[in-house]
């Protein structure tokens, strides 16, 4: 299958590819469904944002495909995830191994706690290498990973090498993990809110160094957040997720734009713009939906102010489908078109009409 | 966004004074006059550990007198002036004298006391190492399987340390020497060794259950480690400062056990001499004091300094702790 995306332009075939996977935990107080029936592409090269609040079901969706979550109680239902023609969930333990830090590599939200505090820095980065290529000599791995910090732009890295955890500063240490996912090159790279645990400046580095390294290893990236300005920084297509569904995925422009989830509007509206005086914020009112016992119909409905109680809400959970002229602009809303010829208050002023 | 900028401060030179120490980070915007160089050099855990374990005085002391006395026993044919069996006749039960070099004085035989004291030392340190490296092994084995997996692996192993753990070990031995025989030390010590891990796999499971959820194990789960590797590459080395006190004590129990089970002639079969059966050697003449003091003594002072030495690894080993004790 081949898509077109918002530029027209022609599209290789995807590096991942997930349909309908569905993940449970299976609880004392019942069943939570985690992901439910999400399906979506990652295409070579490019950055594919996914966000949601919390137990959205955001970083499950991506730790569920590598087997990263706890089974039991987890359990992966149904789907598939087609990567580079061998699906995933299918790999046995020791084939999945091999593909976990070397095809596909992940970037862990706190660097403060996924560094090994006994071990040197240096030491660790080469242990990502020694894991998969065990025969590499190892004046070579150390040359590697020397490189590698260096690309991410930590300082001294020959002195570095020696370094424990706890002698780098969080920023560093992050730079060092991206460092370490990176060193077997891999063709997808998962960055689960790699900068939710750094302040603010430091986030901005980090970024820089995000962009740069994918720059350099031209390695698809899902970037998992939930921090929209990272999205409009770095992303150039966004999976917005709510109650562990897919409720809209577009090309970033479009979603800042005109959104066309309710949803995803309540996000944009809860955001601070900076270049107006805004006195107040618009909070999405009400609780995310509980997992186990989830609203009938649309899980959004009890807080969209859209819905207005209509009984197609409360009733027929709303299928992901096309709008805006069948281009790779998709919503799950029944009353999506309502909501053409709104903007997000990110709309440039200039395009009235709602073309995408 | 535009690129933080960050303040230099006054004191340091500024970035563009730095000339040959700027550092290709620099392309990033980063602030770099810190990692220039300039910073202090940071002291590595293993020095903070060795700093205070050197300012511990109890423990150095204690180190100081097992380094001599473990010293002796391993020269032992160089230290003592006698082989343990060379039978002077001429000297029976001599009191302790510098007559002929008989320092702790000579048993029924003749035999020079000091030179089996010696021997003795080299006997139960053996048997002390030995069982405390076998059950070390032991120990983190079944610990590290049974924290990591969990589940019904620890189930099974917990359950069996629980039953060795509840086996009267000293009542065991016992009958074990009844029935084998008095056996060559190599042979005490494995079964001693199939007594001591228990301590230690508890030990080592608490800190592996609390370790496999950090989040430095599950980095390297994604970055595909396997098993094996991420319990001893990357768990392992977490626990090292409770193995290594509890192998130091455990130095201790284990020369104690033997010595008590010599002392009931179970243990290590004579002539070889053992701390424990030189002691006891001294219940047939209950006069002659030496006998039954200096190889009772010399064991005291051996397992009093193995105990300081182990609190003092503690102390040292314990990232927490800021202050010396002692």
């Amino acid at each position: 299958m081949h898509s077109t995306r918002s530029s027209g332009e022609f599209v290789p075939e995807p590096v991942l590819s997930i349909r309908n996977l569905v993940v449970e935990f299976r609880t004392e107080d019942g069943v939570v469904h985690a992901v439910d029936d999400i399906s979506y592409d990652v295409y070579p090269g490019e950055t594919l944002g996914i966000v949601g609040e919390s137990g959205s079901g955001k970083s499950v969706s991506t730790m569920s495909i590598l087997g990263l979550i706890p089974q039991p109680p987890g359990r992966i239902a149904s789907g598939t995830a087609m990567f580079k023609g061998k699906d995933l969930l299918k790999m046995k333990k020791r084939e999945l191994r091999r593909v976990r830090g070397d095809e596909v590599a992940m970037i862990f939200q706190d660097p403060m706690t996924s560094l090994n505090p006994v071990l040197k820095v240096g030491y660790q980065l080469g242990e990502a290498i020694k894991t998969h290529y065990p025969k590499e000599p190892n004046d070579k791995v150390k040359s590697r990973v020397i490189d590698l910090l260096r690309l991410v732009g930590v300082p001294n890295p020959e002195s570095r090498y020696d370094n424990y955890p706890h002698e780098f500063s969080g920023g560093m240490r992050q730079r060092a993990m991206i460092a370490m996912s990176i060193a077997n090159s891999p063709s997808l790279l998962i960055a689960d809110e790699p900068t939710t645990a750094l302040d603010v400046t430091i986030q901005a580095q980090v970024l820089e160094v995000l962009k740069r390294v994918q720059a350099e290893t031209e390695a698809a990236t899902i970037l998992i957040t939930h921090d929209l300005g990272i999205v409009a920084e770095l992303c150039e297509r966004v999976i917005v997720m709510y109650g562990g569904k897919i409720v809209e995925h577009g090309d970033v422009h479009t979603i800042f734009q005109n959104p066309r989830h309710p949803y995803t509007i309540g996000l944009m509206d809860s955001l601070p713009k900076l270049t107006e005086d805004e006195e107040w914020l618009r909070p999405i009112p009400g609780q995310p939906p509980s997992l186990i016992n989830r609203p009938p119909g649309c899980a959004f409905h009890p807080r969209c102010f859209l819905s207005q109680g209509r009984l197609p809400c409360r009733e027929d959970v709303p299928a992901l489908r096309a709008i805006d002229g069948g281009s790779d602009h998709k919503s799950a809303c029944h009353f999506a078109e309502e909501l053409i010829g709104r903007h997000s208050k990110f709309a440039e002023p200039v395009p009235a009409g709602g073309a995408s | 966004m535009s690129e933080p900028t960050v303040p230099v401060h006054p004191e340091k030179p500024s970035v563009e004074h730095l000339g040959d120490l700027v550092v290709p980070g620099m392309a990033l915007g980063v602030d770099n006059t810190y990692e220039a160089g300039l910073e202090l050099k940071a002291r590595s855990q293993w020095s903070y550990a060795r700093r205070r374990f050197l300012r511990h005085r109890l423990a150095m002391t204690g180190l100081v007198v097992l380094v001599l006395l473990f010293g002796a026993g391993i020269f032992a044919n160089l230290v003592a002036p006698y082989s343990f069996e060379a039978i002077d006749l001429t000297n029976v039960l001599q009191g302790p004298t510098t007559v002929a070099h008989h320092f702790f004085g000579t048993d029924e035989i003749g035999r020079d006391f000091f030179s089996r004291v010696i021997f003795g030392i080299r006997t139960s340190m053996e048997v002390g190492v030995f069982v405390a490296f076998v059950s070390s092994i032991i120990g983190v084995i079944v610990g590290a399987v049974s924290g990591y997996y969990g589940g019904w692996i620890d189930n099974i192993l917990m359950r069996i340390t629980d039953l060795v753990l509840t086996l009267p070990a000293l009542a065991i031995l016992l009958t074990a020497a009844a029935l084998l025989g008095q056996g060559s030390q190599w042979r005490v010590s494995v079964i001693l060794a199939l007594f001591f891990w228990t301590g230690l796999a508890r030990i080592v499971r608490g800190v592996f259950l609390s370790l496999r959820e950090k989040e430095y194990v599950e980095a390297a789960k994604a970055a595909g480690s396997g098993d094996i590797r991420i319990m001893f590459r990357h768990i392992l080395p977490n626990t090292l400062g409770p193995i290594v006190v509890n192998g130091t004590l455990s130095v201790g129990a284990a020369i104690i056990v033997e010595a008590a089970l010599s002392f009931l002639g179970f243990g290590i079969k004579p002539p070889t001499p053992s701390l424990g059966s030189l002691i006891a050697s001294g219940q047939q003449f209950p006069q002659k004091w030496w006998i039954t003091v200096f190889p009772g003594l010399t064991l005291l002072v051996i397992v009093i300094a193995i105990n300081f030495v182990g609190d003092g690894l503690r102390d040292a080993l314990d990232p927490q702790q800021r202050r010396v004790r002692a």
